[in-house]
């Protein structure tokens, strides 16, 4: 250190007291499963996150930004991590002009409070993520968490159109505007798309917004075999009919899903009906509802679903908010879980037989769910914490890493212990970009102090 | 001569210009080019609008024209892999069978190369719906300023780590020459409703696209002609625009019969609402042609009024439209032009059309200054420099309205990152004026970069 005044002491300098934490029980709370900060910090304004980044630079201390902490699992525990930022009070909307259907917002804003806004004015941000309640806009960009609309609406990507961050050298920058069509200069911001803090401090993010649809519906069908739920959802996606999801999954997932419905509406539902399913989510005009439906029901009755379902705006309102949880759920289904994302380059072909037949005893259980954009869920649940057990984890994880690749498809250990993530790896094999990937975290964060070893490859 | 000149205002003459067939000769050329320390510029069919592909600093021209093989189509993955020369249009001509198609559709598509449209991060009419080419760019085949030869993204979309095909597309060729594309391929929609809203006020039609963007309809185009541009359109093409009115919306809903029907009727409505003289709509598949035809033509028809035009790109916030027309008027009348409006206005992309006689310099000093009037008025109104055009360098030196030195800082490391030398397509982007690094370029003895 490069004084003999104390951290915390000086913290306390830069920011005034009462902003800077450093009792146990708060350092544990921003802990990532083991290391913890030695601060906590809460910065009110972008101006204070910049000064904080130059102090952390000149005094070679780590940092990491935090939201409402949901997600600080995703990846590995940083190598350093000397200072968390809390950023939940930087929570305002800085402009919504919804003439123009575009927000600006602050980082640090809860995505339930946002959606109250735009909401009001009968607008939405297509980003359906789990932990709406509590999880900020800047914790849901930064994690890169799935939205369960991205069949209709796409990712971030798509509809993230500017953003403000502090880089690694303490400097406020700035990419993209608030326009919804812009090619003034490098588009930054998307990097910052699921970099899990890596490159910046985000401090505020610009959004295209989108109308709230008039009406929601669902549709569910069941199947006896994956093959023929395969032929139905591949079916559904030459349609021409426009889904905001379309899942389909195991009985299991299904026991699951069930379950996490009957606690959020109280609703017993006949999910939990065994066979493969596929659940369509759908949402326009009346007239467009009333036409989905009918077509579904004639295509399901055509490919001989064991049965099939509609299902009202209001209850499918439910399932897809139970869709977006399924991160949550899943990870606490059995005592150790490994869930993994895979996202597959051909999903009409026999890729998805292929990735499940290899499940063996003794990990019994295992739930899995496909969305229509390639994206799958498999989540390997192990009742037992034992050492045959965790051995059978392991070997699952690892074929389907090398299956994967095999396909040129993509896994992610989304959560695991924190034992197999070291053992197995989170993003499997390294890709052959990752040098460019190296420069990029260079060229943003030169001392290397943003949640350092976090990231794809250990950057 | 040929390669000294591309669809802007700018010229930058090459001393070199080869034509690969392989991303190997690629690699090659760039590594002899690094030896000598000359200058790459790479070039698609040279139809840009912002000197993105012209030789500011002399040095060798890699022109993509021969490596224009569609190499792959998943039909069933909705996937496409071409190489940089392929024609915009020739993507669609191949897959459209099966019903899909390619979104992006600069107004140059026939002609357009997909490198060119990944270089620039072009737009088009329907971004408004579909977005921007990096909208559709899955994954990249690039080779570096060394020569070395890397792929970026993936065949899904969705590869872990940073989004560096983001990165790429858009970056003006200034990072990398692109030599490999996998782009999604779109399904076209069950229905198509193409309407022409005819108004005998400006006003009248940009308020209707303010109201439409306020009730949350986002139609797949909405583009306006103003009433002297669709004149010379019409005395042009006979697209059936009429003659005396003073602007016209060219709108275009898709998707379910249902929705396209409800979302064309809540469209006429508006239309109606803001006294719209008559709202058209196409009957059948030759009516819809005709009045795109009159649209994507509409540069071509202004060419026969005056010996150039200058045809900007500038975004606005959506509701600002009345305003930023009022005050491109102004600039017209200031400037001593007649400025004519066709334009992405779903969007806020403003496309003012200066027309000029290069050979009258003082004129040609008039126009530049005009157009950097309004595109200063854009950002002011909270806009952007360009929405599709790019920066190349023709806006370098108005970075700086947006940008600060920290921004510049940042570009400038992710720059240095992939091109130290700066021996990719130097000049561009970067305000020469804040020293931005290019006096590492060998100043080529040629033209080192001027306006026409």
């Amino acid at each position: 250190m490069s004084s003999t005044v104390s951290l915390p002491l000086r913290l306390e300098k830069l920011l005034g007291g009462g902003r800077v934490q450093v009792s146990e029980s708060v350092l544990q709370t921003f802990g990532i499963a083991g290391p913890a900060p030695m601060a906590v910090l809460k910065p009110h304004s972008p101006d204070e996150v910049a000064e904080i980044v130059s102090f952390a630079v000149a005094e070679n201390l780590a940092v990491l930004a935090c939201g409402s902490r949901s997600k600080l699992g995703l990846g590995l525990p940083p190598s350093r991590y000397d200072l968390a930022l809390d950023m939940t009070d930087l929570r305002q909307i800085a402009h919504y002009d919804p003439g123009d259907l575009t927000v600006s917002v602050d980082a640090g804003m809860p995505l339930l409070e946002l959606a109250k806004v735009l909401g009001a004015k009968n607008q939405f941000l297509p980003l359906a993520v789990p932990f709406p309640a509590t999880s900020t806009i800047g914790g849901a960009i930064a994690s890169g968490i799935d939205s369960v609309l991205r069949q209709q609406y796409g990712t971030a990507r798509d509809f993230l159109i500017g953003a403000e961050f502090v880089d690694g050298t303490g400097k406020k920058c700035k990419s993209g505007g608030r326009v919804v069509k812009n090619v003034t200069g490098y588009d930054l911001h998307k990097l910052l798309i699921g970099s899990l803090g890596t490159l910046g401090v985000i401090t505020r993010l610009n959004f295209r917004t989108f109308p709230l649809p008039e009406s929601r519906g669902a549709h569910r069908s069941t199947f006896p075999t994956l093959e023929s739920a395969l032929n139905f959802h591949s079916a559904l996606l030459k349609s021409g009919l426009p889904f905001s999801n379309l899942e389909l999954f195991d009985a299991e997932f299904a026991t699951l899903l069930a379950a996490s419905l009957g606690k959020a509406s109280g609703a017993r539902t006949s999910l939990g009906a065994g066979g493969w399913q596929v659940v369509a989510c759908f949402e326009g005009s009346v007239a467009v509802i009333h036409r989905i439906r009918r077509e579904l029901m004639e295509r399901s009755g055509r490919m001989q679903a064991l049965s099939s379902e509609s299902i009202d705006s209001q209850p499918a309102q439910q399932l897809e908010a139970a869709f977006r949880e399924a991160f949550d759920w899943l990870r606490r289904a059995a005592p150790s879980v490994a869930l993994l994302r895979i996202v597959l380059p051909r999903i009409a072909s026999g890729d998805v037989p292929d990735l499940l037949n290899g499940s063996q005893p003794p990990l019994q259980r295992s739930a899995f769910t496909l969305r229509a954009c390639g994206v799958a869920y498999l989540a390997l649940l192990a009742d037992e914490e034992d050492a045959q057990a965790n051995a059978a984890l392991e070997r699952e994880v690892t074929r389907l890493f090398s299956s994967a690749a095999e396909k040129k498809a993509s896994a992610t250990l989304l959560h695991a212990p924190l034992w197999l993530r070291e053992r197995a790896g989170v993003w499997g094999a390294k890709r052959a970009d990752f040098q460019m990937m190296q420069r990029v975290r260079q060229a943003f964060d030169p001392h290397n102090i943003f949640a350092p070893g976090r990231f794809v490859g250990g950057i | 001569m040929l390669y000294e000149f591309d669809g802007s205002v700018e010229k930058g003459r090459p001393e070199v210009i080869v034509f690969p067939h392989t991303t190997e000769d690629v690699s090659r050329i760039v590594k002899l080019a690094a030896k000598y320390q000359v200058p790459v510029v790479g070039r698609g069919a040279g139809t840009g609008l912002s000197g993105g592909a012209l030789a500011r600093g002399g040095g060798v021209m890699v022109v993509f024209a021969r490596m224009n093989r569609i190499l792959e189509l998943d039909l069933e993955n909705r996937r496409a892999v071409v190489q940089p020369g392929v024609v915009n249009l020739d993507i669609t001509r191949a897959v459209e069978h099966a019903g899909l198609y390619f979104a992006p559709d600069p107004s140059s598509q026939k002609s357009c190369t997909i490198g060119g449209n990944v270089a620039e991060n072009s737009g088009g009419p329907h971004t408004l719906a579909y977005g921007l080419t990096t909208n559709h760019v899955v994954a990249l085949e690039l080779v570096l300023p060394d020569g070395e030869i890397v792929r970026v993204g993936s065949r899904h979309g969705d590869a872990p780590g940073y989004d560096l095909r983001g990165l790429f597309v858009g970056s003006e060729g200034t990072l990398a020459l692109v030599t490999e594309i996998t782009v999604k391929l779109s399904r076209r929609a069950e229905a198509i409703k193409t309407l022409l809203a005819i108004f005998d006020a400006v006003g009248d039609a940009s308020h209707t696209v303010v109201e439409m963007t306020a009730r949350g309809i986002t139609p797949a185009a909405c583009e306006m002609l103003d009433g002297w541009t669709l004149r010379a359109v019409e005395d042009y093409i006979h697209a059936g625009f009429p003659r005396d009115s003073a602007a016209v919306l060219l709108i275009e809903v898709e998707g379910l019969i249902e929705a396209a029907e409800s979302q064309a009727a809540a469209i006429a409505e508006i239309c109606n609402s803001n006294h719209a003289r008559e709202v058209r709509t196409a009957r059948d598949e030759r009516d819809r042609d005709l009045l795109w035809k009159g649209r994507r033509n509409a540069f071509g028809a202004l060419g026969r009024l005056a010996p150039s035009n200058y045809v900007l790109d500038g975004v606005i916030p959506r509701s600002k439209l009345p305003e930023a027309l009022e005050k491109i008027h102004e600039t017209g009348k200031k400037f001593g032009f007649q400025i004519g409006n066709i334009f992405h206005a779903g969007d806020g992309n403003l496309h003012p059309i200066v027309l000029y006689d290069p050979r009258d310099k003082e004129q040609f000093k008039r126009a530049i200054a005009a157009a950097e009037e309004i595109i200063r008025m854009c950002v002011s109104l909270g806009g952007a420099l360009t929405g599709e055009h790019g920066v190349g360098m023709e806006k370098n030196e108005l970075m700086t309205l947006l940008f600060s030195d920290a921004d510049f800082d940042l570009m400038r490391r992710i720059h240095d990152a992939f091109n130290p030398d700066s021996s990719l397509n130097p000049g561009k982007i970067f305000p020469l004026s804040k020293g931005c690094g290019e006096i590492r370029v060998r100043k080529s003895t040629q033209s080192s970069g001027a306006r026409r």
